[in-house]
């Protein structure tokens, strides 16, 4: 393989260009004709500017016909034509964003958020029309009038609880079933039972009916059952549509001698893949020809890279740094790495217990006790009067009034607040029973790289290289993708050296580059090729020197720079007295180092069942675990502890199984989230309390038989709006706490929310 | 009395033409993007939206 500088440069040029333009037309369809429409993920924009410039640099690229930003889901949408695409990606991060591609095929329409919506609309009509005819009725229509006006209520409440009721029936009539009850048990029977009773009422010339009631129940809690679903749907999207860090396929060598980019759960094994630098490994493979570095961090938490040759076998998901490679496909997809860990996953998440809600929890003796109350209200009546109409008005009433409205806004609405708070710091939520069980977190464990690090070797000490040295490694580095190359070429930039022209530049995978100014041969590597007598006392640690034809020039030392906020949100733990401890799949001796500096219990060389069995070992104890990591190494971990993060770089996998993800590089996220959680919980529980306090005062007026249909509209009426108004007060705390990310004041914040 | 026989029908009427109108917004995306229409506002450049026929065609094709 010959490799003088430009031809080999620009075949990874030509490499890289064409593995993104074959992803990018994978992930494309047809909406017409010759006419492809991408959807590419942009997290970082978040303003008007943004949708200008985005839609502005992408508007004038040949081929494009249309581009259109959705600033709420962070997302670009692109039609274009032609058989190649155009090159969306670089024209973006040429004007600054990063791009992902977004996978369009596995998002299906939501066809709950669509039903829920149409229900809630229906409710809302329905409510607000019956709503006007009772306030005729209550200002004192007289008796035809009333009558007349009853009846119209019926005709449009039926088709209306009909319709928009459907969610909650389905729901309850599951849980009556299997022999259950949940929260949707009480709405049914109440919002049923409401309905017969007015119309029996209606046709008896009765003056009470309880249309209004019925139909404004089912208003209020569609509103909250919407925003719990939004909440969720909008976290799934925005986690699904990061960057997929797995390929998504790769250049198979066909028996032909041709090449094919074939997607990744079409590889067999036995399949030859020819793999360019800068490109994961697709499926569990053997190396058939050539040398290269693979870096291993995001599988094993590795942080050196591994040097590969000739029957190295390697696992999916490792990123192929220096040379070409050609690799035989060992197992399918579906049998790789990745599936070994997705199994250990399944099996930790199902010897977890099952987390229940709080809503649930709350409906669970809710349910018992009001339908109790009301079939007591009906025996008391009825020993009392002997009136048997009379007794089952007031027991309904009784039902109509302890319908858990607040209840079912009371939880939802918290949550969406908080998500919208945890979205503004750039945390996504999964599901509201995540923030539940992230307020209980009370020790937090870290993963070592691509956690507490950024995953990617910085220079240490680079003021004390000379320049010249530095300026020569620069040049060199600037060629390859290997980490510590790249970390060379950064403090070049950095330092403004001047370049250096070099010929003949050459990379020895494994080994490290070479190549000449003038007559004089430099090497930049491993000192036992580098250097003509193989050693170099001066450098200690793992190392690489520059060398003039054999002799030692400098020798540089690189460490994994650690994430922005780590040491704050160690701090920040550590106020909130959250004990904190490093687990690591990486050399012992790496995370001694950087847990000595950041002061906390750690542990090395920690296998991925070594994770889990560490995570089973703190519950135990009845300690909760908030698990935050970003290897596939570190993903049954993260499905084992009672709630997990994951930042936004992680693996697929472990993404998919954290319960929360931060887009933000800080890694003071963790801290955030926690205050917020904790703040939601409050509110949560002090919503609770004021529904309690709500039934406290108006079951016994209920049950004394003096609820007319009027009270019942504003006792409701009201109870929704105090719960409401008490989770927006969310809002406003954490504001508080997000300026004061030092953490002291936050505290204060919180504190004084506390008492 | 007999006010409300054509009263009440425009009454109804009219909420029901509210709930159409609000369906036939939520079914043509007016809601998709309800953070960039805020900013959109303020762009001084003319934003010309998806042409009716270009979004119908891509909508069924979506489906």
């Amino acid at each position: 393989m010959s490799c003088c500088v430009p031809s080999a440069e620009l075949a990874l040029a030509m490499g890289e260009l064409n593995s993104a333009g074959n992803e990018l037309l994978l992930a494309s369809r047809v909406v017409g004709e010759n006419l492809r429409q991408s959807d590419l993920s942009v997290p970082a924009m978040h303003c008007g500017g943004c949708i200008q410039t985005i839609e502005r640099a992408l508007g004038v690229l040949p081929g494009v016909e249309h581009a259109r930003v959705n600033l709420s889901t962070r997302r670009v949408t692109i039609r274009w034509r032609g058989e190649t695409p155009p090159p969306v990606i670089a024209a973006l991060k040429a004007v600054g964003y990063e791009a992902h591609l977004y996978d369009f095929g596995a998002e299906e329409k939501d066809v709950v958020l669509r039903e829920l919506v149409w229900a809630l609309a229906v409710a809302g009509f329905a409510a607000s029309n019956i709503m006007m005819l009772s306030v005729g009725v209550w200002s004192g229509a007289d008796a035809a009038a009333r009558d007349a006006f009853h009846w119209i209520s019926a005709m449009i409440a039926l088709p209306a609880l009909a319709y928009s009721g459907r969610v909650f029936f389905r729901s309850a009539w599951m849980a009556l079933r299997r022999g259950r009850t949940n929260m949707d048990v009480p709405i049914s029977i109440g919002v049923l039972l409401a309905f017969g009773m007015s119309v029996y009422e209606t046709a008896h010339h009765g003056p009470h009916a309880y249309f209004d009631a019925a139909t404004s129940l089912l208003f209020f809690l569609l509103i909250g059952r919407t925003l719990d679903h939004v909440m969720r749907e909008r976290a799934r999207a925005a986690v699904k549509g990061l960057a997929r860090l797995a390929a998504r396929g790769a250049l198979v060598l066909q028996p032909g001698g041709t090449h094919r980019y074939l997607p990744v759960n079409e590889i067999r094994p036995g399949m030859t893949i020819l793999l360019a630098a800068g490109e994961r490994v697709p499926v569990d493979a053997r190396v058939a020809a050539g040398r290269s570095d693979l870096d291993c961090a995001l599988v094993s938490g590795e942080s050196l890279p591994k040097p590969v040759a000739e029957g190295s076998s390697l696992q999916a998901g490792t990123l192929n740094l220096s040379a070409p490679l050609t690799i035989v496909a060992a197992a399918a997809a579906a049998d790789s790495f990745l599936a070994e860990m997705t199994r250990m996953m399944e099996a930790a998440e199902a010897g977890r217990s099952t987390y229940r809600r709080i809503a649930d929890r709350a409906a669970r003796l809710y349910a018992p006790v009001i339908h109790l109350t009301a079939l007591l209200t009906f025996a008391g009546w009825m020993i009392a009067s002997g009136d048997a109409h009379r007794a089952v008005t007031v027991a309904i009433a009784v039902l109509i009034i302890t319908c858990p409205c607040a209840l079912g806004l009371a939880v939802p609405m918290v949550q969406v607040v908080a998500a919208r708070r945890l979205f503004e710091h750039g945390i996504m939520i999964k599901d509201g029973g995540a923030l539940e069980r992230l307020a209980e977190a009370d020790h937090v464990i870290f993963d070592k790289t691509g956690t507490l690090t950024r995953g990617t070797p910085q220079l240490v000490d680079g003021d004390r290289v000379e320049r010249p040295a530095l300026a020569i490694a620069a040049a060199m580095g600037a060629h390859s993708r290997h980490p510590y190359s790249s970390a060379l070429a950064d403090a070049g930039r950095h330092d403004k050296t001047p370049p250096v022209a070099l010929t003949d530049l050459r990379e020895h995978p494994g080994s490290g580059l070479e190549g000449r100014v003038g007559d004089r041969l430099y090497r930049l590597g491993k000192p036992e090729w580098a250097l003509s007598d193989g050693a170099a006392p001066e450098c200690d640690g793992p190392s690489v020197v520059l060398s003039e034809n054999g002799r030692l020039l400098a020798c540089f030392r690189f460490q994994d720079e650690l994430r922005a906020g780590a040491r704050d949100a160690i701090g920040m733990l550590a106020a909130r007295n959250v004990p904190v401890e490093v687990l690591s799949g990486d050399r012992d001796e790496a995370v001694r180092r950087l847990a000595l500096s950041l002061g906390v219990p750690h542990a090395g060389e920690v296998s991925p069942r070594d994770k889990v069995a560490r995570v089973a070992s703190i519950a135990e104890s009845g300690r909760k675990v908030l698990m935050v990591g970003d290897g596939l190494n570190d993903a049954p971990a993260l499905a084992a502890a009672h709630v997990s993060m994951a930042p936004a770089s992680a693996a697929d996998v472990g993404r998919n199984a954290a319960d929360f993800v931060f887009l933000r590089e800080s890694l003071t996220a963790v801290p955030q989230a926690i205050d917020i959680a904790r703040a939601a919980s409050r509110l949560v529980r002090q919503n609770l309390l004021l529904a309690v306090g709500y039934n406290a005062i108006a079951v016994p007026v209920a049950i004394l038989g003096q609820v007319t249909p009027l009270l019942a509209a504003i006792a409701m009426s009201l109870s929704s709006i105090i719960v409401v108004g008490n989770a927006l007060r969310l809002g406003v705390r954490a504001t508080g706490v997000a300026k004061n990310t030092q953490g002291v004041a936050g505290d204060l914040l919180v504190a004084g929310g506390a008492g | 009395m007999t006010g409300f026989y054509y009263l009440i029908p425009v009454a109804l009427g009219m909420g029901a033409v509210g709930l159409a109108v609000f369906l036939w917004s939520l079914r043509s995306g007016q809601y998709e993007d309800l953070d960039g229409a805020a900013e959109r506002i303020l762009l001084d450049e003319d934003d010309v939206p998806v042409t009716d026929k270009q979004s119908a065609a891509g909508r069924k094709d979506v489906r």
